[in-house]
């Protein structure tokens, strides 16, 4: 977003959001899973063990916060007005007492529980979109985003079985995604690596020449999938226009050097360097131009080239996750309903169903949402006061999307435990 | 030891025939088994000689076959008996005391879990089809077969995968075990099975892999039970007789430690520009200079590089000078002491967990994933030809080396290459091979520093 935006935030202005707006009980809710019930099975101290950590002004990190129930956690918050709240992983112990069990030397302090999360960054994309770079996101290359939740969303659902997902964006420039299935919070650091491994198919650094390799007689059904659902569609039909990807000789050669057969390259080279106007006007030279690069590389004369169109397609939509956020457990991960820091935008979720229509540029941000609580007037509203603002789809959606669907799935897998041990120590009793 | 799962411990090494008809134990249960005093010293040694063996030979990045081969050989030499009968009874013995020695910390456990896990998988590939089906018995893999219906509806599915891999399609009478994909992480993250709804399906030929993971999770749930066992009551017991047995044989194998810079007790400073040039090998020189040059590196460069420096002697104060003076000039001081100084402290077990971190090694960093924009990574195995050989013509190294070393880079003998630069640079052999890059940090200072001394 724009320096003037970034400059109007401040955290003053926190107050009243940390005070109105944020929906502390349904974090609350989802942090507990369940176990905030009065169910017999409820592990009473499940969300005391979760750790918390905050950015306070003045750059002064406070981990390993930790909070018995809702009204502790909101008094903290409101309390300490943070710039940003992360959520940590679920420890063996409170991990505020972590030091007095790390007397024993036998590490007891452990991260036990944690959501499968994932990091989409726009800035690893810099190297495929000429919009803007780094920080930056504008609609031309947020499609980039859009193909990230499509592809990683359905894998996670049809292929992974998870069903409790949640999809938010990240404040600035790019989205940020909770798998929270008991299944996928129970994952150990391997099972994590081997579902980031999975995702992984960007592998060059900066020193080698490909970035994507695809090899083999096929592609594996979730890549083919990915390919033909959304990659493909999204690359010719937004990104080629949209970047700009073909359209000058700097673009074009990036394309070009991803070819191995010397002999095409170069004969597209030369039709592209002449006839800079003479094909129709009308249609866009991006577009003219792929056509050219896909019919030469898919005429058949050329086997094991047929591959490389995918391989083109692929560097420049394809998913890139940052790995090391998804490998670990105790990674923390900024919590939905901050607000960022440079843009003032409410990290807000979004519905992997209608993500096509996601604009980050609208998203409400902490001076329209108060702007707007004073103008309505203190209406109350038995929700809480975010109803009647911005804000209010955002936490509606958070709630029936997600929260709900969550809860009733916890509240059944703790029955289903605790019946199960009934059982159990009945038999024993019985033998 | 404890007993994990006392119904299904079946005495798999009572059996006579033992020799005629191998098989693995699944250790999970100490043996009921009388163990004189040597035996018990001595067999150790030799399964550590086998672990020892395969840890050298995956760090060498030896290919499948060649470790197949190489822990075929190892177990052959090493782990005979001269009765027959006591094969398998040496075998569980050798294991369950090398439980004992290596159950102690996290590092050890790693390292043994790791080696054992790798030493069943290549055992497994060579027991008989029946001896195969026993084992997966054991760990009841038998009755997740997918049966017909289910085997038609997904049969296209199944060939696009073996496709992907460049094998054969499925036939017919394939077996497809459906397991959840958690019991099959490696396979996962090779993308080499189809994945629907968590479940995998795991071809016959892939059954190594889920055995694999199965036997680990649980020697892994063992190697803690063990070790509460050790710290509770046996090493107490034992004070006298196995305690001293038991911490001597870990730490003659485990080859040096580099956590703590010995030899070359600190650095300074302004020597590590020329330090840079003579004795850091290829993926510290090329990070080393990149940063110089883009007064930046990402997250995995800045663990890579700093914790080699860190094992090379450079003390947390010079550590702080040496990142600050690079990283100011782009993100600003301010900036720097906000974001980048936690880490360094991090590094150095001033902050956070406090783990005092240590340096990684060849086997960690060549396994590790850069992605773009990252510099760290073994270069070896990571650069392109192109960009490697210009990163070894700037090192110095001639082009009849560089044909060598670009040879055993081809044949994905990554450490081997890094030793032929090591002896290009350096004119002196290296026979103990480059297994870390503080190795060679400290290997090269061996060579140059006497020269220093003897001209000044």
């Amino acid at each position: 977003m724009n320096p003037q935006q970034e400059s109007e935030f401040d955290s003053g202005a926190l107050k009243p959001y940390y005070g109105k707006l944020f929906p502390f009980a349904d974090i609350f809710k989802w942090m507990s899973y369940g176990h905030d019930g009065k169910h017999p099975g409820c592990d009473q101290s499940y969300f005391g063990r979760r750790e918390f950590s905050f950015t306070l002004k003045g750059d002064i990190y406070l981990r390993f916060q930790s909070y018995n129930n809702a009204a502790e956690l909101e008094n903290s918050i409101k309390d300490k007005c943070p710039l940003k709240i992360d959520i940590g992983p679920v420890y063996t112990v409170d991990p505020a007492k972590r030091h007095a069990y790390a007397q024993g030397g036998n590490n007891v302090f452990t991260p036990v529980e944690r959501e499968l999360i994932f990091d989409i960054d726009m800035t690893d994309y810099d190297d495929v979109r000429y919009c803007c770079e780094g920080a930056d996101v504008c609609l031309d290359c947020w499609p980039l985003m859009t193909i990230a939740i499509k592809v990683i969303d359905t894998s996670l659902r049809d292929e992974f079985g998870f069903k409790h997902i949640l999809w938010v964006y990240s404040g600035r420039r790019g989205v940020h995604c909770w798998v929270c299935d008991g299944k996928a919070r129970r994952l150990t650091n391997e099972q994590r690596s081997a579902i980031a491994e999975y995702y992984r198919v960007y592998k060059g650094n900066e020193n080698s020449q490909k970035k994507v390799s695809l090899t083999g007689g096929a592609l594996h059904p979730f890549l083919a999938t990915s390919y033909t659902n959304v990659l493909k569609d999204y690359f010719e039909k937004k990104l080629l226009t949209n970047q700009n990807l073909l359209a000058t000789e700097e673009r074009y050669e990036k394309i070009l050097s991803m070819i191995p057969d010397e002999s095409i390259a170069s004969e597209l080279r030369g039709r592209w360097q002449d006839n800079r106007r003479s094909s129709s006007a009308k249609e866009d030279i991006n577009v003219v131009r792929w056509e050219q690069c896909k019919q030469l590389l898919q005429s058949g004369k050329h086997k094991g080239l047929r591959r490389c169109v995918e391989e083109i397609v692929f560097s420049f939509t394809y998913p890139r996750l940052d790995m090391e956020v998804s490998k670990h457990m105790n990674h923390l991960l900024k919590a939905p309903f901050c607000v960022h820091p440079k843009t003032g935008r409410v990290c807000v979720p979004i519905d992997p169903n209608r993500c096509d229509e996601f604009d980050p540029t609208t998203v409400p941000t902490l001076f329209q949402l108060l702007e707007e609580i004073n103008n309505e007037g203190l209406r109350a509203d038995v929700n809480g006061e975010w109803s009647g603002t911005s804000l209010g789809n955002s936490v509606r959606l958070f709630r029936s999307s997600f929260l709900e669907p969550l809860q009733k799935a916890c509240k059944e897998d703790i029955e289903r435990s605790y019946n199960l041990k009934l059982q159990q120590s009945k038999n024993s009793i019985g033998w | 030891m404890e007993i994990v799962r006392p119904h299904s411990h079946r005495n798999l090494f009572s059996s006579n025939d033992a020799a005629s008809a191998p098989t693995i134990p699944l250790y999970r249960s100490a043996p009921p088994l009388e163990v004189r005093l040597e035996d018990f010293e001595s067999f150790a040694i030799d399964r550590l000689r086998v672990l020892k063996g395969i840890s050298d030979g995956l760090s060498r990045g030896k290919k499948p076959d060649e470790m197949e081969k190489l822990v075929s050989e190892l177990w052959k030499v090493n782990m005979r008996h001269q009765h027959a009968s006591e094969v398998l009874n040496k075998d569980i013995i050798s294991h369950f005391v090398l439980r004992l020695v290596y159950c102690r910390t996290e590092d050890l456990r790693k390292w043994f879990l790791s080696m054992e896990c790798a030493l069943f998988r290549y055992r497994f590939r060579f027991l008989t089809a029946e001896a195969q089906r026993a084992i997966m018995d054991e760990f009841d893999i038998t009755c997740k077969a997918v049966n017909i219906m289910e085997f038609e509806s997904i049969k296209e599915k199944l060939g696009q995968v073996a496709r992907s891999m460049g094998q054969p399609l499925p036939t017919g009478d394939a077996i497809f075990y459906k397991v959840p994909f958690e019991d099959v992480p490696e396979l996962v993250a090779g993308r080499r099975v189809l994945l629907s709804q968590g479940y995998a399906y795991v071809a016959m030929n892939q059954v190594v892999s889920l055995v694999a993971t199965l036997f680990r999770s649980q020697l892994s749930k063992t190697l803690i039970l063990t070790n509460r066992k050790w710290t509770s009551s046996i090493r107490e017991q034992e004070k006298h007789r196995l305690t001293p047995i038991v911490e001597a044989l870990c730490s003659s194998y485990l080859g040096p430690d580099f956590s703590q810079p010995k030899e070359y007790a600190e650095i300074s400073l302004k020597d590590i520009d020329q330090l840079a040039k003579t004795s850091f090998p290829l993926c510290m020189r090329h990070q080393f200079d990149k940063l110089k040059e883009d007064h930046h590196l990402k997250h995995g460069g800045r663990m890579q590089l700093g914790l080699f420096l860190k094992g090379v002697g450079l003390n947390l104060d010079d550590a702080l000078a040496f990142w600050r003076a690079e990283f100011s000039k782009k993100v600003g001081l301010e900036k720097f002491e906000k974001e980048y100084a936690y880490t360094i402290r991090h590094n150095y077990g001033k902050e956070g967990k406090r783990t005092d971190y240590t340096p990684y090694s060849c086997y960690k960093i060549i396994s590790s994933t850069p992605g773009a924009g990252d510099h760290h990574g073994c270069p070896y195995r990571h650069f392109s030809e192109e960009n490697l050989r210009a990163a070894l013509s700037r090192m110095g190294v001639n082009s009849r080396a560089m044909e060598d070393v670009m040879n055993k880079v081809r044949n994905r003998h990554y450490q081997l290459a890094c030793t032929l630069t090591f002896e290009a640079l350096h004119g002196v052999p290296c026979d103990a091979g480059i297994n870390h890059p503080n190795q060679y940090f400290n290997d090269s200072q061996k060579i140059l520093q006497p020269k220093k001394d003897s001209s000044t």
